[in-house]
């Protein structure tokens, strides 16, 4: 467990100074990329990385088997230093609400005031936030797996009806059919909660072709953990978005775990951003722990892709403080672990950054603490006031 | 009224609704270039074009979840399965998502999409190409589904189909497609969800779909010259099951025989059949007898295989026994 943790500590490290790797491969993709990966470009985001280095090839049609590391078509730029303050202020805000959500539904899961499966993102936050902040929700989609509770929130989904979803009200997004691993709204272009690994990124796929044949200049983000990366479903839906151009960008949420099969266990592609290149995917890997670099990278994702609509890969590391669900006391990782990413902590670090850029005060980010807690208080005491569904509903909604 | 095969009133079908909305497009593996396996699909893409019919790779886990996300996002895809044997590999997309988002968003999703494709005994082809699989997807509610016998109401049912808000399951008989039947030259719809008596009788009813009815005529040409008058129920869309239709007919003729050609446990002719026994019970004069698939994969000779289906003589046979 320790040297599995070093090894952790040692990944980590290397993402903090090298936020992008380049993807590239040789010769016979599969059997040298571990071997391409002892080549890669290590480059610093702090000194300035102009461009996101890409796998696609010039022409579709060769059938040549050798990847060639071309130039980068993404243009990195520092989106985040343009962002007004309100804006930051607000992705803060945002982050905090997500963790004190999460925080009150596992303490609400151990009171069984919510049942079933519950699975929370406390720790993932600035990917919610970062990612989903770099969008246009009025023509944009996101669609992400059962661990859900925190897109649902940055999409603009109220506390309360998340809440409420959770306690199976009538009053919850999806009317208390749905749970913690369902909840959806067709209003801000959240297309759930999906509770099979993997079901989603299909789906997505299919949303961005939507939106490619009615030409909207939108884009889908598709997110999913490190296990779904196994599933058929990944691969035939990467093939499929290349081949079309489709407009989705899939997020990996690399939380080192798939349930409690750690990712060295399950994949045998070492950095997971690579996973796309077999299909000529572009590919980058992001500190999810660090709100700034994600959002940069993900502004300068959504912008490109919006203008010249294909598919990109990015693997987003970052680490859940719980376990898988609720149900999972996470014995397969070491406290020092988990102690070492909270040193890390998004929110914890997003202030940091704040603060010294001159944005915010001690004060300031006490103030918004006390507002969070207080506005998740009264939203889920409200939640817990309103009804269950009635009987009748058991019977509605089944087909149209 | 011209007659014409099944196989091109679906083609019929598909270049109307495409005509009609262009958020129709037809998804599978060899409908474009190849015009399809069965060709039903033949000269769409010279009308329609690349963007609105479209060849995939052979990934029916993808292509049907691709289907599933741009119904969700205001599009109507047609979704073909080569056959319905390979549809099982997207089982997934089907059965956890298609079916059920309507339900677990609480309403506000609507997956408005057609699977369709052969399915059902062919010939020659052993256990993992002719299988009846309706009885899988009549399991899940969510689903709408439909196997339809005559070329007008093949036609008419997948013009309502696509249609639909709903994910409707269409089940074509690989072997029915060169089959004829009258279609009227005016456009027309057969509404979902309503049985058809496809025959009049008073002595018993036999209750059928999708190419069983061939079986059911011919039983009932053969027995009506011994002055035995068969009712002939073409259920037509299995779900939502038309539990009118069949209370009507059993309260007409007190006698009934189901035939389906899926494997007889928890099918839908065992469900029709425990229906009418259960509900309709003081209407028999004698037992409900099903006619289904032998309880076995299917064999690759010949005469094995038409043992292993429903057939006119077993429906004979079954009519006999109770009458």
């Amino acid at each position: 467990m320790y040297v599995m943790a070093t090894c952790f500590a040692m990944i980590y490290l290397t993402l903090m100074n090298s936020s992008l790797n380049s993807v590239f491969s040789t010769d016979s993709v599969s059997f040298n990329m571990r071997l391409s990966q002892k080549e890669k470009v290590v480059s610093d985001i702090k000194s300035n990385t102009p461009v996101l280095n890409s796998v696609a090839p010039k022409t579709k049609k060769t059938r040549d088997t050798t990847v060639k590391k071309i130039a980068g078509s993404i243009e990195y730029k520092d989106f985040a230093k343009k962002a007004s303050r309100n804006f930051l202020l607000s992705q803060l805000r945002l982050m905090m609400r997500i963790r004190k959500l999460e925080d009150k539904a596992g303490y609400d899961y151990r009171l069984r005031k919510i049942g079933g499966f519950c699975h929370l993102c406390a720790g993932q936050e600035a990917v919610c936030a970062a990612t989903i902040g770099a969008l246009d929700l009025t023509k944009d989609y996101v669609l992400t797996s059962y661990r859900d509770h925190g897109h649902a929130l940055a999409c603009g989904i109220s506390t309360r009806s998340i809440f409420a979803e959770l306690y199976g009200k009538a009053e919850g997004c999806s009317k208390g059919k749905g749970g913690s691993m369902h909840l959806f709204s067709v209003e801000n272009n959240f297309l759930g909660g999906n509770g099979i690994v993997g079901a989603q990124i299909p789906i997505a796929t299919g949303v961005a072709f939507a939106q490619k044949y009615k030409n909207v200049a939108g884009v889908t983000l598709c997110y999913f953990g490190d296990g779904a990366l196994q599933q058929g479903a990944f691969h035939e839906s990467l093939n499929l978005s290349k081949l079309w151009n489709l407009p989705v960008i899939y997020v990996i949420e690399n939380n080192y775990y798939g349930m409690g099969t750690a990712v060295q266990r399950a994949s045998s592609v070492e950095d997971l951003y690579t996973a796309g290149s077999p299909y000529q995917i572009e590919g980058c890997g992001v500190n999810g722990m660090d709100f700034y670099e994600t959002y940069n990278y993900f502004a300068s994702i959504v912008a490109s892709v919006r203008k010249n609509p294909r598919p990109v890969l990015v693997e987003a590391k970052t680490y859940r403080y719980y376990g898988h669900s609720m149900s999972d006391p996470a014995n397969y990782r070491s406290k020092k672990e988990l102690d070492d990413f909270k040193e890390k902590d998004p929110i914890f670090s997003m202030k940091k950054k704040m603060i010294k850029d001159k944005q915010l005060t001690e004060n300031e980010f006490k103030a918004m603490e006390k507002e969070t807690a207080e506005e998740i208080k009264k939203a889920q005491e409200e939640a817990s006031k309103s009804h269950d569904p009635k009987l009748e509903e058991l019977y509605t909604d089944v087909i149209a | 009224m011209p007659e014409i095969t099944i196989r091109e009133s679906l083609n019929q079908a598909l270049q109307e609704e495409m005509k009609r909305d262009k958020n129709v497009f037809l998804i599978g593996e060899e409908v474009a270039e190849y015009n399809g396996a069965y060709k039903v699909s033949k000269g769409l893409l010279d009308i329609f074009g690349k963007e609105r019919v479209l060849d995939t790779p052979i990934a029916e886990l993808g292509f049907t979840g691709l289907g599933v996300g741009a119904a969700l996002a205001g599009l109507r895809p047609v979704v073909e399965w080569m056959t319905f044997n390979f549809a099982l590999l997207a089982m997934d997309q089907v059965v956890n998502n298609a079916a059920k988002l309507r339900y677990m968003s609480g309403g506000q999703l609507s997956c408005p999409i057609v699977f369709r494709g052969p399915n059902g005994p062919a010939e020659y082809l052993s256990s993992q190409h002719s299988q009846a699989l309706q009885s899988y997807f009549v399991h899940c509610p969510g689903l709408v589904v439909i196997a339809p016998a005559t070329a007008y109401d093949y036609k008419g049912l997948l013009k309502s189909a696509i249609r639909s808000d709903d994910p409707v399951i269409f089940l074509e008989s690989e072997l029915a497609y060169n089959w004829k039947g009258e279609v009227p030259e005016e456009e027309y719809l057969v509404e979902i969800g309503k049985a058809d008596i496809k025959r009049e009788g008073s002595d018993i009813s036999v209750i059928c779909h999708s190419k069983t009815l061939q079986y059911a005529v011919e039983a009932a040409d053969i027995l009506e010259k011994e002055g035995i008058m068969v009712e002939i129920v073409d259920l037509r869309t299995l779900r939502p099951l038309d539990y009118d239709a069949i209370a009507q007919t059993v309260r007409k003729t007190n006698r009934a025989v189901v035939v389906d050609e899926s494997w007889p446990m928890c099918s839908v002719g065992s469900y029709v059949s425990h229906h009418i026994s259960s509900h309709l019970f003081d209407f028999l004069d004698a037992p409900v007898q099903l006619i289904s698939s032998e309880d076995v994969p299917m064999p690759y000779n010949h005469s094995l295989e038409l043992a292993a289906q429903p057939s006119s003589q077993k429906i004979i046979s079954a009519i006999r026994k109770i009458l």
